[in-house]
């Protein structure tokens, strides 16, 4: 179910350059430097703030606040370590069609997804 | 002479002294009292809304992320659930926390029987939900919310009490609706409604304690029953509620606990679309749309019924709109502030106190003029929970 899904999604969003883009910008983008040499700018201050925010609050209001999970599952770096960053990223992006995740592209661009997966997935943003 | 007027200068004062040392510790069992969650501090503040005024503040309570509470029949004292599974008993004469356990790892809700003998929490994990003496916060009971071959536990939502010492409850993963008599605490008999429709998110019981009504994620409608008549089961209501042929993204699941019942209208949230639902209690058939601001969350009428309150789901959330119940139109919009997640009317519904989570305040109105009577500097405020709600059945 869940990797139909995923091979679903790869195909519409099949464009090569914006998956590397993401698998690059999750897997290394916990120092900028790196997420320079990949392409992608890690989201300003005051925006890491307000995305912090955001995952605390308003995804927090189905994953928990503390983001252990509610009516949605956990987003701890436990639940989250076996899952490819790029297909969180198409979830986060794109939402997941049954369930209630709710797309959220008009609230974040791609680079800005991927730099939330990166956190969440190296437990910086479930810290109170 | 002049000694005599310093003694009962003396005596007034010495009065007055006395009744400043027993007034603080007078309000808290009136229905002007109020409890507000502060969700990211893990606080609650005691408030009186007569007064106005900032009474204490009570913390160490945990993870207070989606926190309820719910009152003992004399008002007397809370039980609040924490999102960490904590439940936390408070004087609040006291003013303090007088019984705390940590009783399941993430937790959802809970209710308090009618005789207010027994307190019930509903349980995400591990699924299901534990009956506690609400004298000592002892356990009584365990309903684990198995279901299905594999003995997987559903995650548990919308508990209500009931009638004759039952909690009604349902079971997001396993569509069921499960009745629980509690007639003897520590052996509960559960009667089981399988297939009730998929996913119900969230419930309420009618304050007439008649009607159980859960709200369905996963299609449209809303399974109703009717707890004068269990026989009768489970029935599909609304066929027409819910998010229709084309889903719209849900960025907050709406509340169904404080559904607005005002005379023979119910008034609900829509799944999704910027809609408020106007049903005919009488027969549940759907008799306006009023378009509105945003997805609505709660949809909250006023004690006399002839005004209901709306506040919305990210990102319009800093808006709360009034809507004419006899007109069934919108009538005011108001900005609180940022990130407005509940309000509560006082007793007599002259006013509304709202909160905003993200201004971190607490913003009074006057609900005849809509003028802003008052402010409070709260952390991160959620719920508002005033004492009134100790004598109504599902609150």
């Amino acid at each position: 179910m869940d990797r139909q899904y995923i091979s679903r999604l790869n195909s519409t969003y099949a464009v090569a350059s914006f998956r590397l883009a993401w698998l690059c910008a999750a897997a290394v983008c916990s120092a900028p430097l790196h997420c320079a040499e990949a392409g992608i700018a890690p989201p300003a201050l005051e925006r890491r703030a307000a995305l912090t925010g955001m995952v605390r609050q308003d995804c927090g209001s189905c994953h928990g606040m503390t983001l252990k999970g509610g009516l949605g599952p956990a987003l701890t770096p436990a639940a989250l370590t076996d899952r490819p960053a790029e297909s969180l990223v198409v979830t986060i992006l794109s939402g997941r069609p049954g369930t209630a995740m709710p797309p959220w592209r008009n609230f974040l661009s791609a680079d800005e997804a991927a730099w939330i997966v990166d956190q969440l997935q190296r437990g910086v943003l479930d810290e109170k | 002479m002049k000694n005599e007027l310093g003694r009962v200068i003396n005596a007034i004062v010495l009065c007055l002294g006395c009744l400043g040392c027993l007034g603080p510790g007078l309000p808290a069992a009136r229905a002007e009292v109020g409890v507000v969650v502060e969700r990211a501090s893990g606080s609650v503040q005691l408030v009186d809304n007569d007064t106005r005024a900032a009474l204490a503040r009570i913390t160490g309570l945990g993870d207070l992320s989606h926190a309820s509470l719910v009152y003992s029949k004399d008002a007397r004292h809370v039980f609040v659930f924490g999102r960490d599974g904590g439940l936390s008993k408070i004087d609040l004469l006291a003013r303090k926390t007088v019984k705390r356990t940590l009783q399941a790892g993430n937790s959802i809700g809970g209710a308090i029987s009618r005789d207010g003998r027994l307190v019930a929490v509903a349980n995400y994990e591990p699924g299901g939900v534990k009956i506690f003496d609400a004298e000592t916060l002892e356990q009584l009971a365990e309903i684990p919310s198995t279901y299905g071959s594999e003995g997987k536990r559903s995650k548990v939502v919308g508990i209500a009490d009931a009638s004759g010492s039952r909690f009604v409850f349902s079971l997001f993963d396993a569509d069921e609706i499960w009745v629980a008599d509690l007639s003897e605490p520590r052996a509960p008999r559960v009667r089981k409604f399988r297939n009730i429709g998929r996913q119900p998110y969230d419930a309420l019981i009618t304050q007439d304690g008649r009607h159980y009504i859960a709200g369905l994620f996963g299609e449209d409608g809303l399974a109703l029953l009717d707890m004068n008549n269990l026989d009768g089961g489970v029935r599909r209501i609304l066929g027409g509620y819910g998010q229709g042929e084309e889903k719209l993204p849900v960025y907050k699941m709406p509340h169904l606990r404080g559904w607005a019942m005002a005379g023979d209208l119910a008034f609900l949230p829509a799944i999704g679309r910027h809609e408020v639902l106007v049903v005919d209690r009488r027969d549940w058939r759907a008799v306006a749309t009023i378009p509105v601001h945003g997805q609505p969350v709660f949809v909250m009428a006023r004690p006399d019924g002839r005004q209901v309150w709306v506040n919305y789901a990210f990102p319009l959330n800093d808006t709360v709109e009034v809507i004419d119940v006899a007109a069934l139109k919108l009538v005011k919009s108001l900005k609180p502030g940022k990130t407005v997640l509940h309000m509560e009317f006082t007793a007599p519904g002259d006013e509304v106190w709202i909160s905003a989570r993200d201004d971190n305040k607490l913003v009074v109105y006057d609900t005849k003029s809509f003028a802003r009577l008052a402010e409070f500097p709260a952390d991160s405020p959620s719920g508002i929970f005033f004492a009134w709600r100790a004598r109504i059945m599902g609150l």
